[in-house]
């Protein structure tokens, strides 16, 4: 790309089941105070764009970046609100950089699962008409794709039980994650069953919190610090809606937002120059799916290659090092935690769960359920 | 912008309380297909799709990811804007933006509301402060009222002048065949109507109205091979309001507002200084007549507490010199998510001379637009004939 840009700086509170004590907008000040602080960036002279990423209907509010208008620094300026995945926020954030409307941007997802019932908001996800009065969730969504995918590919119960158990030890060594623990497979696979072959420990649990990034133009970067972490790749796509209109073993959305984004970074051989992966785990399975969505290994071979070790913490591909959603993230910050973990890997600032040497990394959020929005960005150490 | 954004297709669905024959998707591709006629375009030509709607209006969560049969984002990037009554015009800025950045060619944008499927006016008493306001439940009406009591007692403006703008809304609707509200009434009507909440009487109230409108933007070369009268996006400015910054609904305020700063910042990036001279035509967004009245003044047109005193000589009339809302504007039809598209497609028409019956009677170079929405937040957009440097 003609122009640049890259990641400044990150902020994320520490996931929580239950912030009784914070709204979502005090959760949102927190990570926007941080972020500034951290990057000695001021709202009124150097951040020109704010998107904030949130669904009305998980904040109880219409139009709910009303409730943060003060806190994102919207007062009089300019200020958007995207409902989607927060991944789509850096997307989108990077796009009006490039466009050379806006110079710095300041990003923020937010979301209290625990104020409402995941299974009622998901629900409403389903259109009104054929779907939704059959009383579909995510979960039972999910259920569905994961039959299919096993199926199809013959992915067995227990390559998929251990992504549960490296995600769940890797957010053990993540200060953000409240979720991690060391489990064994055998207590993965005797789990609860939520929706058959989905058990309570392959869903990513009810989370509050919130984070904060920062994009900026090449020049702007370069005064902020001289790390940060570039946006080399972007892409985007949607997939259908109706799940009969969609083979639930494949990911034509994923394949091709990734395909756009490694054109963008210009990755010829991405499974060789890609070292790092953190990508949307909103169940378990869904890993195994996205890395062959992603093209980092062949279709079907995704239980394999976490079989191997390659995806483990110190493997030849860590994936999810952070501990992924499964660690504890709320929903739709999803997406954002997912580059903001990518972004500090690179910057090497991952604190207990840093993997060496990492030059590029990809980040992946999905919207909807079954993943029918996918969203792809990826990151490197040196700019293009 | 690195690039050159233009409007090279657009389209809309015919407006109405009760559209019971389709549903939200089958909605929105009637002015999807609308669009892509008039761009002379396919699907395979789009390369991007971006909508606008609030999902709490109709309680859908990720309506974009169920349009897609309807928006034609199968298969393509994308993404949902929620900005309030602003988000038509955000998705356009959106849009634009997309185009500038020179990863996108042509990109559609959608915006749209189905309004019989929830209860807006309820909803939108959510919109306030769940501790601090929502007790109030005023939602839009209530708000309106407070700031045309505020008016009228500052400046001696009637009733009957909001009862002008009223009339001159939906004479100018039986215009256009695409408005809601086509209503041949009188002053008196307006006056006779129900007060819903002193001194807003119903006519004085935008319609709860079911519809879609959706853009194509296009790059600089897309726009001259393809397109016979692309509509330039000179400029686009967005300000949002603090909710508890709301004291300003006294109209004298000396406070800076979200609609005097945006104007201010978008005049000066195109140089502009008498706004009255410099835009042939205003479509702006105005829920109850009180709020076009007020925009008149906080976009430059006149002074302020002169506002009142255009529409009693007529300046603001179709064949007026300043002429605002020739198609009807929002008090006759609100579709909320697309409302503020709407403000820019009927502008872009006045600019291509392609308004049919409510085309004003003048060349038409320049238009500005004007979106409204969330605790009184704005986008503006400057639209032009030519490109010259």
């Amino acid at each position: 790309m003609a122009d640049r840009v890259a990641i400044v700086g990150v902020a994320q509170t520490r996931f929580s089941p239950r912030r009784a004590d914070a709204s979502y907008a005090e959760l949102a000040y927190e990570v926007i105070e941080r972020v500034l602080a951290e990057t000695g960036l001021e709202i009124e002279r150097d951040i020109d764009n704010t998107i904030s990423c949130s669904h009305d209907i998980w904040d109880g509010q219409t139009i709910s970046n009303i409730g943060i208008t003060d806190v994102i620094g919207g007062h009089l300026r300019t200020e958007e609100k995207m409902a989607m995945d927060g991944a789509t926020a850096v997307y989108y954030g990077a796009i009006g950089i490039l466009s050379g409307e806006f110079d710095c941007t300041l990003l923020l997802a937010h979301t209290k699962m625990s104020q409402t019932n995941r299974n009622v908001v998901n629900n409403v996800a389903f259109d009104p008409v054929y779907t939704r009065l059959l009383g579909f969730d995510y979960t039972s969504a999910a259920a569905l794709q994961a039959r299919r995918y096993m199926h199809v590919y013959g992915i067995s119960a227990e390559q998929v039980a251990r992504v549960v158990v490296k995600n769940l030890g890797n957010a053990v060594r993540n200060p953000a994650a409240f979720h991690g623990q060391r489990v064994s497979l055998d207590e993965v696979l005797s789990a609860p069953v939520v929706a058959d072959p989905i058990r309570v420990l392959d869903i990513a649990p009810d989370a509050d919190g919130a984070v904060a990034l920062i994009l900026a133009s090449e020049e702007k970067a370069r005064a902020v610090l001289d790390t940060p972490a570039w946006v080399l790749g972007l892409g985007a796509c949607y997939d259908a809606h109706y799940l009969g209109d969609r083979d639930l073993a494949e990911c034509m959305a994923l394949e091709r937002a990734a395909g756009m984004a490694y054109r963008m970074a210009g990755l010829s051989d991405p499974r060789r120059q890609i070292d790092l992966v953190e990508l949307g785990d909103e169940f378990a399975y869904q890993e195994l799916l996205w890395l062959e969505g992603l093209g980092l290994c062949e279709r079907g071979g995704g239980g394999r290659l976490t079989e191997s070790g390659a995806t483990a913490i110190d493997g030849a591909l860590p994936v999810n090092p952070s501990g992924g959603l499964l660690g504890g993230v709320p929903a739709n910050v999803a997406g954002l935690n997912r580059v903001a973990e990518a972004a500090l890997q690179i910057m090497g600032r991952a604190d207990g769960h840093q993997s060496p040497g990492v030059e590029i990394a990809v980040a992946q959020g999905h919207s909807g359920f079954c993943g029918q929005h996918h969203c792809v960005v990826v990151l490197g150490k040196e700019p293009r | 912008m690195k690039r050159q954004v233009a409007i090279v297709g657009g389209g809309q669905t015919y407006h109405a309380s009760r559209r019971h024959d389709v549903n939200q998707v089958e909605l929105v591709n009637e002015a999807v297909r609308a669009a892509l006629a008039d761009a002379q375009m396919t699907m395979d030509d789009i390369d991007a799709v971006l909508v606008g709607n609030m999902e709490f209006f109709e309680g859908c969560h990720m309506t974009d990811c169920w349009l897609v049969d309807g928006s034609g984002a199968y298969g393509k990037p994308g993404l949902k804007i929620t900005t309030g009554g602003t988000v038509g015009a955000t998705i356009v800025v959106a849009g634009a933006h997309h185009v500038a950045s020179g990863l996108f060619d042509r990109v559609l944008c959608i915006g749209f509301e189905k309004q019989e499927e929830g209860d807006t006016s309820a909803i939108l008493s959510a919109v306030a402060h769940p501790l601090f306001g929502r007790s109030l439940a005023g939602a839009a009406t209530g708000y309106f009222a407070m700031l045309a009591a505020s008016y009228m007692h500052a400046y001696g403006a009637k009733e009957e002048h909001a009862a002008m703008v009223a009339v001159k809304a939906r004479q100018n609707a039986r215009k256009n065949a695409y408005a809601h509200l086509k209503l041949d009434i009188s002053v008196e009507d307006v006056l006779n109507s129900r007060m819903l909440a002193y001194p807003l009487h119903l006519l004085d109230m935008c319609p709860i109205s079911n519809g879609a409108c959706a853009l194509i933007l296009a790059d600089e070369q897309t726009a001259r091979d393809r397109c016979q009268k692309p509509v330039w996006i000179r400029a686009a400015e967005t300000a949002h309001n603090e909710q508890f910054e709301l004291d300003w609904r006294d109209v004298t305020t000396t406070k800076p507002i979200f609609s005097r700063v945006c104007a201010g910042r978008l005049y000066k990036k195109l140089g502009v200084d008498d706004p009255a001279t410099f835009f042939d035509v205003f479509e702006v967004y105005e829920p109850a007549t009180w709020a076009e009245i007020i925009w008149y003044e906080d976009l430059g047109l006149c002074g302020p507490g002169e506002g009142f005193r255009l529409v009693e000589e007529g300046k603001t009339e179709i064949g007026g010199p300043m002429p605002v809302n020739p198609s009807g504007g929002v008090l006759s039809t609100n579709c909320i998510g697309a409302s503020a598209m709407l403000r820019i497609w009927e502008a872009a028409l006045q600019i291509r001379g392609d308004a049919g019956e409510h085309q004003v009677p003048k060349d038409v170079n320049w238009a500005l637009t004007t979106a409204y929405g969330g605790t009184n937040w704005t986008v503006m957009t400057a639209l032009s004939r030519q490109w010259e440097e």
